[in-house]
């Protein structure tokens, strides 16, 4: 799977969530800043995206995924290979 | 050895709640402490809650609930040979709420015990009743939930003070005329995640790992309501209404979105009522049927779900 690929995935789960439009959903944007998400959303994106990747994001690295480009680095580094 | 005969089912009765005077609001829990209505309503959907008196106890919330249900069941006291309590917040373990309740009821000397499923508590009560009308081990059960949990909370602590609240719900189950009106029970528990939701002892206060619990229920509990409607053999989108344990808003809704039970159907009782653990399954209940949202004989999904962790789920019939 390509960042371009986990990226645009990423987004249609966020607009899916939290009703942010996928476009908006851009590498640097801060979740909490930016996209207005909060600490549950994030929780329900991490499912989300564990259902769609098959990446699981334990609460524990979760807190540490604060921009798009965090939760892509983590998808793209946990898929690797696969 | 003789047993008794039993009845092929078990059917709910009346339904009763109770909540206590006193509202506090999100702006009144602002004033204290640093948080703010539009965050309560955001995280956990509530805009106001009920918290008991000082002296107002678990028992006597649930003599209120109760003697209500058992009004509206249309039978006496003598009836009643069974109370089952469901509560994990009474002020001390001995003695139990429900023989105190029985009593101040005016109910004599039925089979009286408290049950602690924390907020799955209703529904393992209401198996529990069902399988004694079934088995003949008692005619007519009062099930009660009664929660005192702002005396367990600490008010400090605005992850949790938001959350929690007061209140009792009750429900007179009796013996079904022809089908049965109890679905069976689907219940287990998680105990590797106990300690996710703890009172740690007796001098402690509630705590919970939100996000931790936020997970659980929103990923592995839907499948057990769905296993309760497939072994009553109801169809999901046949039922009246879904009332899922008021832990959260965001929880109810995740969970009904995932059984695919439109909005309109969902119990929201926690707006207005907190999370009262194992009253707000019957409290809801019983708002619903005072409002008339409740069609007679028509099916809804209860499903209890927290600390333990624990789980229960059964669709029952409307009286």
């Amino acid at each position: 799977m390509t960042e371009q690929e986990i990226l645009a995935g990423l987004g249609e789960i966020v607009e899916e969530i939290a009703g942010v439009p996928a476009v908006e959903v851009s590498p640097a944007k801060s979740f909490v800043d930016d996209l207005d998400i909060d600490s549950l959303a994030m929780v329900e994106i991490a499912v989300a995206a564990q259902d769609k990747f098959g990446v699981e994001i334990p609460d524990d690295q979760l807190k540490d995924l604060t921009t798009v480009q965090d939760v892509v680095n983590f998808v793209a580094k946990n898929t690797e290979g696969s | 050895m003789r047993v008794p005969e039993g009845v092929p089912g078990a059917r709910v009765l009346a339904f009763g709640g109770y909540q206590p005077d006193r509202v506090v609001t999100n702006d009144d829990l602002a004033a204290a402490l640093d948080t703010s209505d539009e965050w309560i309503r955001a995280r956990v959907g509530i805009t106001s809650r009920r918290i008991a008196g000082p002296s107002e106890t678990v028992e006597d919330m649930a003599v209120q609930a109760g003697g209500k249900a058992l009004a509206g069941s249309g039978l006496s006291p003598a009836d009643i040979d069974l109370v089952i309590v469901a509560t994990c917040s009474t002020e001390a373990p001995i003695p139990n709420a429900a023989a105190v309740v029985a009593h101040r009821l005016g109910i004599v000397a039925p089979g009286a015990y408290d049950l602690n499923a924390a907020c799955a508590g209703f529904c393992y009560a209401m198996a529990t009743a069902s399988a004694a009308v079934r088995d003949g081990s008692a005619r007519h059960v009062l099930v009660i939930g009664s929660e005192k949990m702002s005396a367990w909370v600490d008010w400090t602590d605005r992850s949790t003070c938001i959350i929690f609240a007061d209140g009792a719900g009750a429900a007179v189950i009796g013996p079904a005329l022809d089908t049965p009106g109890i679905g069976p029970v689907v219940w287990g528990s998680a105990g590797g995640l106990a300690e996710r939701i703890m009172i740690a002892d007796r001098d402690s206060y509630l705590r919970q790992d939100g996000q931790a619990v936020f997970r659980w229920a929103t990923t592995e509990v839907h499948p057990i309501a769905a296993a309760a409607c497939e072994q009553a053999g109801v169809k999901i989108e046949d039922l009246t209404a879904f009332v899922p344990h008021q832990a959260n808003l965001r929880i109810v809704e995740a969970i009904a979105r995932k059984l695919g039970i439109p909005r309109e159907r969902v119990a929201d009782d926690i707006m207005h009522a907190g999370n009262t653990s194992s009253a707000s399954i019957p409290l809801a209940l019983a708002r619903m049927a005072e409002r008339g949202e409740l069609e007679s004989g028509s099916p809804v999904l209860l499903l209890g779900f927290g600390a333990g962790l624990c789980y229960a789920a059964q669709v029952i019939t409307v009286p």
